[in-house]
């Protein structure tokens, strides 16, 4: 038994941006599916909880009751709208029917004007012509357009995108982030970001969970985490990042790679790769509660040593990670 | 001059600075064949006659949107893949009409480092054995010459000798990519062309991976042609940078030149995009964002590729080619360049 998520708390308001980071199999997209009822179980099992979405636990909902959920108030972006899409049906269709499975009493050619008038909202260019075309038609980019369509169609008030720029060239993933702070505004809903890209939360996130082998290791507002992070993990991730807009002597490197999450080890998941433990018996063998500091929440047993830390990377580095540093 | 003594010419390793690999006016060509009769219906100029030189103990970085034909121009100057047009100058010799057999010591000094390690390490096969077979296929080494070599390699990417006797899925994909490194340093190469070898790991391995290719080039004097999309990757690690669109090279200069001052409107863009890790200047920074997408290289716009996103195209740029033009190490292919 793999425990992928292991108590994951965060909330988010109408009209904020969630972002959530980690690394691969950090249960960034594990914790966010389970919630819509996406995971199939068996084999996977849910546990713990609740998941409340506007005063309701969406984990004792039945079926039925999700499916006027998800799609309708919650919506989703994928990583990658290829496989998201069916190949078989014209796009056009494909939001046509997500409209008029939650709302009967469109009509098809009304669901049809919806949808164009979607399209050209997310500046598909001809919306008229690419109503009928099919994903392969669509480029890379367009198909991530026409994703995020299908996603507003019934204006949910929960947007969750899972990498929805990963898989996009650099020029075409700031189409979409303008874009998606464009939805945003015009429909006030909350959006959930996955991602790995800590220069992606910088650009669009209000407030950030920093996922680490299946919990929160830091929860605070996108200002903080770059201004003062207050994790190991968070420090590690902001020292290795390549910077464009300065120059830095080396890349921090954090040593080993994540726990295999089939035998996590008993204390800090982090422990082994953190540069404060220094193999201290509590980090080996107790899990550090997150606590609140300052204005963020951490995870950590040395919380104190945070700031001598992160003047030793940024010393390494040959960068004051701290940002308003720099510039003062 | 006898094949032997060129041979011992070419594997004597070059004083930093030295012009290992020149590249002129390279182009490579695709085929688009019918689906059934496999009849030939044009083809695709993935690379469109590119130029560019690389100094022993350099990085070269190479960068581009996907189907820019960054990696197609990375397997062309190995000859993994044929070209249709130009030459590949390696230390002076001209590869591009050799022949097989002729290129095999030629083999040995230069190697590839591709994104994907898990699919680019046989996984019937142990670590040592993925390390050892360059070495014996070019009948180098055997027995426990050929032990203490691997070792080394080893030893020289950050894994242990006792790791040589497990399989690539044993291993996490930061690991599985130092042993992909250690298979292309096997034979002692001076030249590595590095073909997104970052890409597919998560950040904080990624740092791992770019601070051993940089020990690595320091200890063993490599010159480096690093592909990549990730511009602020690129520009950490290159000395010089090569701005690659739709098969062409439109812009080439050292990092810092690029970065600080970017002549091509294409480079302009590009960089204006690559997010910027620091909230509080959210929205600061002036974002180009390029309308629309890349034209299919089938049917490249005429005279300047870029023209049909550009903002600043004019008549001209549609009659006439731009060529990289500018000074001794930034040059720009542009009708209307940023002032340098």
């Amino acid at each position: 038994m793999v425990q992928a998520v292991r108590g994951v708390s965060w909330d988010i308001q109408p009209g904020e941006v969630l972002g959530i980071v980690g690394e691969s199999g950090s249960g960034k997209s594990v914790s966010v599916s389970s919630i819509l009822g996406l995971l199939p179980t068996p084999p996977a099992v849910i546990s713990g909880g609740p998941v409340i979405f506007e005063g309701q636990n969406l984990l004792e909902m039945s079926e039925r009751e999700l499916r006027h959920i998800r799609g309708k108030k919650i919506a989703m972006i994928f990583q990658d709208p290829m496989t998201a899409f069916n190949p078989v049906k014209t796009i056009g269709h494909q939001i046509a029917e997500a409209i008029r499975v939650h709302d009967k009493s469109v009509s098809r050619s009304a669901a049809r004007d919806r949808t164009i008038e979607l399209l050209s909202m997310v500046d598909v260019p001809g919306p008229k012509a690419r109503f009928s075309q099919y994903p392969h038609e669509y480029s890379g980019g367009m198909r991530q357009r026409a994703m995020i369509a299908m996603a507003i169609a019934n204006k949910p008030s929960l947007l969750i995108a899972d990498e929805p720029t990963t898989a996009l060239d650099v020029t075409i993933q700031a189409q979409i982030l303008e874009l998606l702070e464009v939805v945003r505004k015009e429909t006030d809903a909350a959006t959930v970001l996955i991602t790995h890209d800590l220069g992606v939360i910088a650009e669009v996130a209000d407030r950030v969970v920093v996922m680490y082998a299946g919990k929160v290791v830091e929860s605070t507002s996108v200002v903080a985490l770059f201004q003062r992070p207050r994790h190991p993990y968070t420090l590690g991730l902001l020292g290795s990042l390549p910077r464009l807009e300065v120059r830095m002597d080396t890349l921090y490197s954090v040593p080993g790679q994540p726990p295999d999450m089939a035998h996590a080890p008993p204390g800090c998941a982090f422990a082994s790769r953190c540069s404060l433990s220094r193999g201290r018996a509590e980090c080996r063998n107790s899990v550090p509660e997150l606590v609140k500091v300052g204005d963020s929440w951490s995870a950590c047993h040395f919380l104190d040593e945070m700031e001598l830390a992160t003047q030793s990377v940024s010393e390494e580095i040959g960068l004051d990670i701290r940002i308003g540093k720099e510039s003062q | 001059m006898t094949s032997a003594s060129m041979i011992g010419d070419i594997h004597t390793r070059l004083a930093p600075g030295e012009d290992i690999l020149r590249v002129e006016d390279l182009s490579v060509e695709f085929p688009i064949k019918s689906t059934i009769l496999r009849r030939k219906l044009g083809s695709v100029e993935a690379v469109a006659g590119i130029s560019f030189d690389l100094h022993a103990g350099e990085t070269l970085g190479l960068v581009g949107e996907s189907g820019c034909g960054k990696s197609t121009t990375g397997l062309a100057v190995l000859r993994l893949i044929e070209h249709s047009g130009g030459s590949i100058i390696f230390r002076g010799h001209d590869l591009s009409k050799m022949k097989n057999s002729k290129m095999r010591p030629f083999r040995r000094e230069m190697q590839i480092v591709l994104q994907d390690p898990q699919s680019s390490l046989d996984p019937r096969l142990t670590v040592r054995s993925i390390i050892a077979e360059p070495i014996r296929v070019h009948r180098l080494l055997d027995g426990k010459a050929l032990r203490a070599r691997v070792d080394e390699l080893l030893e020289l990417v950050g894994l242990r000798p006792a790791h040589g006797t497990r399989f690539p899925h044993e291993f996490s994909g930061g690991q599985q990519q130092r042993i992909g490194i250690a298979r292309a340093l096997a034979l002692g190469p001076q030249l590595l062309v590095l073909d997104e070898p970052v890409s597919a790991l998560d950040v904080s391995i990624q740092a791992q991976i770019v601070n051993l290719l940089e020990r690595l080039q320091d200890e063993l004097n490599l010159a480096y042609l690093f592909i990549a999309h990730d511009l602020s990757v690129v520009n950490h690690i290159s000395d010089r940078i090569a701005v690659m669109y739709l098969g062409k090279i439109v812009e080439i200069g050292t990092s810092d030149e690029l970065k600080s001052a970017p002549r091509h409107p294409y480079t302009r863009a590009l960089l204006s995009a690559v997010p910027v890790p620091n909230p509080t200047r959210r929205g600061l920074g002036q974002r180009i964002v390029l309308e629309g997408d890349v034209p299919s290289p089938a049917s490249p716009p005429s005279g300047c590729r870029f023209r049909t996103r550009c903002w600043k195209a004019q008549d001209v740029c549609a009659t006439v080619e731009p060529v990289l033009e500018g000074n001794s190490t930034h040059t720009a292919a542009c009708h209307f360049p940023e002032d340098a």
